[in-house]
């Protein structure tokens, strides 16, 4: 009968699952597998049918996502209270008699966190840009590729095998290309879908490599086997560990945006907004994090002499890039910079041990990025701008984006008793407990950095007198219900996982993540550390004082200083004006020049880099085609200057824009490739 | 075996017969100055190439590339080549001006590959003029096992044909929109 | 008959499609050049087949896969060629730079 009939007889594999107690999920979670579906058959709807309806699609993709949130749901309620294990896969090929590819879908802990974040945050993006694209281009086009980027994310969460995982990957980025340049009418969103595209490209060699070197030391491609392994010790697999892990993280560094790969990240806000807002909450950015989070076990029990370099990384991305936030006048720009330093938090407290912290602030994340996301989309659906410097005094004409706004940015600065205080508080408990103090006061330093941008955006945003044109109104209710949806979870989430409460019934997020096919050693806070949770409070309120004094004082009439919700500060401000010319002269010498210092660093060396071995291969392209046309000295000349060059228009001459001789290029390489293998083996 | 033995098998001389037609024809593909001889010699080269599947006992297959190709695929070519405007005589613009790099990697390849395949295979035979696989079983293990990738190639066509239908539909003016549609 | 004569006349022809395909500036002709290739790799598939003689044909199987993609591969390439003809009434690659940064 053949491969046919062995594919019809779709054989689940019931995960083994010693010492930790869980069910296996019944119905639901071997059904679990049509949340992965249900986006690309609302993909094929939306193209086939969707430009007829009234919503030009967008109606599929809601009911689909609609529905998947009814599977998160039941499974999230059921692993908060047994805990649910369970897999089902199916063989797609074999090679030879050993190497199986199997596709399926993986019920567990973290698996069920992911689906349920991105099916809830992901149905109310969704249904927020119902009212954010009316009216606007290709609408259907843009509904069908976001159902993409939801499925393609369900399926990355879903992957019982890095196999599936890359497919998911890919699929992820396929889609944000599409999406980041939905405008394209416009060169630049065209060549920010391509820069990307490209940048997460270079990272995914890190994690196909990756795959493959972890995958052929074990015999399989399984995150259960990779972890049991990694537990058990294998030899095979500790051999390989520390490489494969590299790789992993690296593939990671693309994705989640880690410094120096972050480049594409701020560039992408090119597309429509809640395009963003998905790809910074619950799809894509969380990838890389979610992927250190599947194979933590090997980066706990083998490939340790790695987590530092990680952690290193982290630190960098979560402090450095957190300051650019601070000279970016793009609303979208700021929570971007944002996202990249909440993105470095979470990688760090991953590589620190912290799997559980950097998890549970991945999760609160989502919800108030998406919603400052989402009030960032109808603040610029309302002013007709991204710049901030054409916004001010909106919560007038805005109160429902102004309040959630609100509560977004305190949960994203880390203020009591919001979502992200706990989980930033968990993520410096860690790193305190792993013995890294000095990327412990780095994050906190973080969190201040953290508080200060953020006020200036609400400042800069909500206060002060408008300066746009034309009369800003808020937006429908359609647009406005998501932000309500999402401000109640950015206040409550962070209750669920306060250190030593158990929730009667249902217990606590630690608990639920620990779900997994092997137990994962992480560190927990056994109580609140009520001192470092003080310096990490302190240190936001310090943020927003400071932030208040230099964006918000000088900025509006006396009554509206007044009017403003935090009348503690007021007098303090007043009496003690002095500290507001301090405050600016210490924060303007410090922090000023050093974020511009960053930017500058950002802008130049980093994409100089980027560009110089661009204009490098460039120059090599060249070099072939100087001897091609008889013109070999002139070519390296052209070729070297064009390197010195190093940045603008200047370089393009040298990408020649014929095929043949990328042909040939192509030919020689293989060839090189080909009698490098032969004469290897 | 000896060259003398491999060349005193009557069946080697049949392959070097074609073996020469297939390799001229192959090289006047790629370098006559007229397009259309190019498709034609191009279909010397599958002809020839057909003959050896005869030899390797492959006999469907060869009726299939013979049928497929050049009864289609050729004539498709003579049809691009006609509507592309390409004169028919000699034409000075088909090469680029740089033959020598390419000379010298495709000679490179064709030494690695001939050494590689010398190294690995060096004296195994193929079934000389052996029962011709039947149809029949590539039918069975076609709808058999194959029947997925058979499955997915048969898509793959439908997309070829819709895609090329849509990629050299011409759109129409303006005008002539309003022509059609009063018509 | 020996498997690598079979082998060895597939490389000349794989090489002559590679010349052809890095020399010609005819995109038809490029073409071509592309439908030789293909040619060499089915050769080396039959002939495999042959020496193996697996039970269900595979290498036969993947000639005539091969061959259907070929048929699809050339009918795509020729509208794209016929597109590119209409808009700018050549068939040179050597004109087709837009794509360059």
């Amino acid at each position: 009968m053949g491969a046919f009939s062995d594919l019809l007889l779709i054989a689940a594999e019931e995960a083994e699952h010693a010492e930790i107690h869980a069910g296996d999920g019944g119905w639901w979670a071997d059904t679990a597998g049509i949340m992965l579906i249900l986006p690309f058959v609302a993909y094929l709807l939306i193209i086939f049918f969707g430009k007829r309806l009234k919503y030009q699609g967008g109606e599929f993709a809601v009911g689909a996502l609609a529905i998947n949130l009814l599977w998160a749901t039941v499974l999230f309620v059921m692993n908060m209270t047994g805990g649910v294990l369970d897999q089902t896969t199916f063989e797609i090929a074999r090679i030879g008699s050993d190497l199986v590819f199997e596709l399926g879908w993986v019920v567990d802990g973290l698996s069920i966190m992911m689906y349920f974040l991105v099916n809830f945050v992901g149905l109310l993006v969704f249904i927020y840009a119902l009212g954010y694209m009316e009216g606007d281009v290709r609408v259907a086009n843009f509904f069908a590729s976001f159902s993409i980027f939801a499925g393609a994310m369900l399926v990355l969460v879903g992957a019982p095998n890095l196999i599936q995982l890359i497919v998911g990957w890919e699929g992820v980025g396929l889609a944000s290309y599409l999406l980041i340049g939905h405008y394209w009418e416009d060169m630049d969103n065209v060549k920010a879908g391509n820069k990307a595209f490209m940048t997460n490209k270079v990272a995914d060699v890190g994690l196909i490599l990756g795959a493959i070197l972890l995958g052929l030391a074990i015999g399989d491609f399984d995150f259960g086997h990779l972890s049991e392994a990694a537990v058990a010790g294998n030899v095979e697999l500790n051999a390989v560990a520390l490489t494969g892990g590299f790789l992993l993280f690296f593939g990671a560094m693309g994705k989640s945006a880690q410094f120096p790969l972050h480049i594409w990240l701020p560039d992408a806000m090119a597309g429509p907004t809640p395009v963003s807002a998905l790809m910074h909450a619950a799809t894509m950015v969380t990838a890389g994090i979610y992927l250190m989070a599947r194979v933590f076990p090997l980066f706990q029990n083998m490939a340790q002499d790695a987590r530092p370099w990680m952690i290193a990384i982290g630190a960098i991305t979560l402090f450095a890039i957190g300051l650019l936030a601070l000279v970016a006048n793009d609303i979208k720009k700021v929570l971007a910079y944002s996202t990249v330093s909440q993105l470095g938090y979470m990688m760090t407290a991953v590589a620190a041990g912290g799997y559980t912290a950097g998890l549970f602030h991945l999760f609160t994340h989502a919800f108030f990025k998406a919603l400052l996301f989402l009030g960032a989309g109808s603040v610029i659906h309302a002013v007709h701008s991204n710049d901030m410097k054409d916004m001010g005094g909106l919560r007038k004409y805005m109160p429902t984006t102004y309040w959630t706004f609100i509560v977004g940015s305190l949960a994203l600065a880390g203020i009591f008793p919001l979502a992200g205080f706990w989980s930033k508080d968990e993520i410096l408990a860690t790193l305190g407990h792993e013995g890294y103090t000095t990327v412990m006061w780095i994050a906190i330093a973080g969190a201040f950095v953290t508080a200060f941008y953020m006020t200036r955006a609400v400042a800069l945003t909500f206060f002060g007198e408008y300066k746009g044109h034309g009369k800003p109104h808020e937006s429908g209710k359609l647009m406005a219900r998501p932000l309500i949806g999402l401000a109640i979870p950015s206040i409550f989430v962070g209750v669920l996982n306060i250190p030593g409460v158990d929730w009667p019934g249902i217990g606590n997020f630690t608990e639920w993540l620990g779900v997994r096919v092997v137990a994962m050693g992480d560190y927990h806070p056994e109580s609140v550390d009520f001192g470092l949770a003080a310096v990490g409070l302190a240190a936001a309120l310090l943020g927003i004082v400071v932030g208040w004094m230099i964006w918000g004082a000088d900025r509006k009439t006396q009554e509206e200083r007044d009017s403003f919700a935090v009348p503690v500060l007021y007098p303090l401000l007043r009496q003690k004006y002095y500290i507001d010319h301090a405050a600016l002269g210490i924060v303007g010498a410090t922090t000023g020049p050093l974020a511009r210092f960053v930017d500058w660093t950002n802008t130049y060396i980093i994409d100089g880099i980027v560009n110089g071995v661009g204009a490098l291969t460039r120059g090599l392209g060249t070099f072939v085609y100087g001897i091609l046309d008889q013109r070999g000295v002139d070519g390296i000349f052209n070729g070297l200057s064009a390197v010195a060059d190093s940045a603008g228009s200047g370089l393009r001459k040298l990408q020649t824009g014929r095929i043949q001789q990328y042909a040939a290029s192509f030919v020689a390489g293989a060839i090189v490739l080909a009698v490098v293998f032969v004469l290897v083996s | 075996m000896t060259f003398a033995d491999w060349i005193s098998a009557p069946v080697n001389w049949v392959f070097l017969a074609i073996g020469l037609i297939v390799l001229l024809s192959g090289f006047r593909v790629v370098t006559s100055k007229n397009v259309v001889h190019a498709a034609l010699f191009l279909v010397g080269a599958l002809a020839g190439t057909a003959g050896l599947f005869l030899m390797l006992s492959a006999e469907f297959v060869a009726w299939v590339l013979v049928l497929v190709y050049i009864g289609a695929v050729i004539v498709l070519f003579l049809f691009g080549i006609m509507i592309t405007r390409a004169p028919t005589g000699l034409d000075e613009g088909l090469d680029s001006d740089n033959k020598a790099l390419p000379a010298l990697l495709s000679l490179g390849l064709f030494v690695l590959l001939a050494w590689s395949s010398v190294a690995a295979f060096g004296g195994e035979e193929v079934a000389s003029l052996g029962e011709p696989t039947s149809t029949e079983t590539i039918a069975t293990s076609l709808i058999g096992r194959f029947v997925i990738p058979f499955e997915v190639v048969s898509f793959v066509l439908l997309a070829a044909l819709i895609g090329g239908i849509t990629i050299a539909r011409r759109d129409l003016t303006p005008l002539e929109e309003e022509e059609r549609a009063s018509v | 008959m020996l498997v690598n004569q079979f082998l060895i006349l597939a490389a000349a022809l794989f090489s002559l499609g590679v010349y052809g395909l890095l020399v010609r500036r005819n995109i038809v002709l490029i073409l071509l050049s592309v439908e030789l290739m293909l040619n060499a790799v089915n050769i080396n598939l039959v002939a495999f087949e042959s020496m193996i003689r697996s039970a269900d044909a595979t290498g036969q199987i993947f000639t005539i896969f091969i061959i259907t993609v070929a048929a699809a591969e050339v009918g795509i390439g020729l509208a794209i060629v016929l597109m590119i003809f209409r808009n700018r009434r050549s068939a040179d690659v050597s004109d087709l730079n837009l794509m360059r940064w």
